[in-house]
């Protein structure tokens, strides 16, 4: 059983228009680990994770979300989503909600949990990520850390099967970023299945079991993060971590 | 779990900052107290020049009209006091019914407006007639003129004589205005779904909230409330235009001055009429304008998005 990919992707091609943006992308995420998606911006990270959640449809390939095909056509897509948090580079919570109406949302309207059960575990998980005090505030009361930490709780609050986190820190300030960092390593701590586009490189060598490095569209290199940052083969992998580490960012 | 614990300092501090002098032994600098009182002279000479500048204004006003070869007639046929005074009682009797209208047309056409706006906004190919339908209607009724959908309603349906269908003016002069008012409603309501960015709805479909369940927590609550200014400017706008259903012969404030015009051949009730109606809008219009400034306050302190 756990020998089943939670996530496997398999000759994925996504194009917008004319730009191909994903090409024969293979990839495979097994169950407790993180998978880190490193590469220049543009290079296709955030549409990866767009798709295997079907907020964008691929164009060919074929994506399984524990052995079962999520891109057949005749696939319940709600049902799937249902199974997979996203976190967001711009947070996207509600600005109408308060914090816990943010948190509360999917679990009551979408798995049909009692308001008290629902409100309970939201309190409990926020005081987990350190937010109890935030529970009645609008998300335009909090810092940007505060509300990114609001969207994983967010995310959490269904008991995903696999967590996507699409460059989470980039849109926080660098002090921000830290108690962002914090929260992903504990959720891998508590083998939660994660899947993470990130500039972060420190903290995908630290956290990530798996590193794929893409480049326009394709998966060039992957590996552990040993491998990846320590022995890049290809050219370009090299030459992508040499301007990394003179950007003092590794 | 060990997890990061420090929200608690921050926000105090923050509004510390903000405070003028709070606590400490400020005492104002020279270089502030000159800036002050020179802002206060020129606040002074602004008022200064208002007053003069509205005085000529009125004066200049004055001397037009009552200098106008033919203002003593004008004066007699449009403010004449006795009439005034007749006709007063009588129009606001007939505003009750521009009142009751406007009410229930109000209703209607926020409930219809909103239909329509979800089923132009509803995605998917069982609902193309629906979408097409409801595209049909904005563009038929939008550029139809109120008038001449009135007269179609209130002369046109009693003509055909359909039995159970009422004739009352009242009746088919509020169907026409909600007729139309929806379509401009349903437009206001489309521009804030749409105005609603698609994150939002991204964000809720990836909690696995179905198409309907996004738009009806997420979509929905964020369009109305962006929506509100314009949507009481339509309600004003509806509110004089019920002053129209006079043309069926409905005895509402328009109507009323109308009756004592034609018997008396002074014009001084509309006059009356149009007072009435302005002194019952301009509630309505100060309240769009505060609640317009409230909301512009809050996007100015980054509040919604």
């Amino acid at each position: 059983m756990s020998d089943v990919p939670v996530l496997r992707m398999e000759s994925v091609r996504k194009t917008f228009g004319d730009s191909v943006v994903l090409r024969d992308v293979d990839l495979e995420v097994a169950p407790h680990t993180v998978t880190a998606l490193i590469g220049a911006s543009g290079s296709g990270k955030s549409t990866l994770l767009r798709c295997a959640n079907l907020l964008e449809e691929i164009d060919d390939g074929a994506i399984w979300l524990d052995g079962e095909e999520i891109t057949d056509p005749r696939v319940d897509q709600d049902a799937v989503r249902r199974r997979i948090g996203v976190v967001f580079q711009a947070y996207n919570l509600f600005p109408h909600m308060t914090v816990l109406e943010n948190i509360t949302l999917a679990p009551r309207r979408v798995h049909g949990v009692s308001r008290e059960e629902a409100e309970q575990r939201g309190r409990e998980l926020l005081e987990r990520l350190g937010l109890g005090g935030k529970a009645g505030e609008y998300p335009d009361r909090l810092s940007g850390g505060q509300q990114q930490r609001v969207a994983i709780v967010r995310a959490l609050a269904v008991r995903p099967r696999l967590l996507l986190l699409d460059e989470v820190t980039a849109a926080l300030d660098p002090e921000l970023v830290g108690e962002v960092l914090n929260v992903v390593r504990d959720l891998k701590e508590d083998g939660m299945t994660m899947v993470l586009a990130t500039h972060e490189m420190g903290f995908a060598r630290d956290v990530a079991d798996q590193v794929c490095f893409l480049d326009s569209g394709v998966v060039l290199e992957r590996g552990t993060a040993e491998q990846v940052f320590g022995d890049p083969q290809r050219e370009r992998t090299q030459r992508f971590l040499r301007r990394i580490v003179e950007a003092g960012r590794l | 779990m060990t997890l990061v614990k420090d929200d608690s300092g921050r926000e105090s501090e923050d509004d510390k900052g903000d405070m003028p002098g709070g606590g400490d032994a400020y005492v104002p600098s020279q270089r502030r107290l000159d800036r002050e009182r020179y802002k206060r002279a020129r606040a002074r000479r602004a008022t200064a020049i208002a007053a003069l500048s509205t005085l000529i204004t009125a004066v200049v006003l004055y001397v037009v009209v009552v200098s106008a070869p033919g203002w003593e007639r004008t004066k007699e046929t449009f403010f004449d006091a006795h009439y005034a005074r007749e006709a007063l009682p009588k129009v606001l009797e007939g505003l009750w019914l521009n009142v009751r209208l406007l009410l229930i047309c109000g209703v209607l056409v926020l409930v219809l407006g909103m239909l329509i706006a979800i089923a132009r906004t509803l995605p998917g190919p069982v609902f193309f007639p629906l979408r097409a339908l409801a595209a049909a209607y904005t563009d038929f009724f939008r550029g139809l003129p109120l008038i001449i959908n009135l007269m179609i309603v209130v002369f046109g349906v009693p003509a055909l004589r359909l039995q159970g269908v009422t004739v009352d003016p009242v009746w088919l002069g509020g169907t026409a205005l909600t007729l139309t008012y929806s379509a401009y409603v349903a437009e206001v309501f489309r521009a804030g779904i749409e105005s609603v960015h698609p994150s939002q709805r991204a964000a809720a479909r990836s909690l696995g909230l179905t198409n309907r369940q996004a738009l009806r927590h997420v979509v929905l609550p964020q369009a109305v409330r962006r929506q509100v200014p314009p949507l009481l400017n339509d309600l004003v706008s509806l509110q004089k235009d019920t002053g129209l259903v006079s043309i069926g012969g409905a005895v509402d404030a328009v109507r009323a001055a109308d009756i004592i015009a034609q018997r008396s051949l002074n014009y001084t009730p509309y006059i009356v009429a149009g007072l009435v109606f302005v002194a019952l809008t301009i509630p309505m219009t100060r309240f769009t304008d505060w609640v317009t400034a409230r909301m512009d306050r809050r996007r100015a302190q980054g509040g919604a998005i």
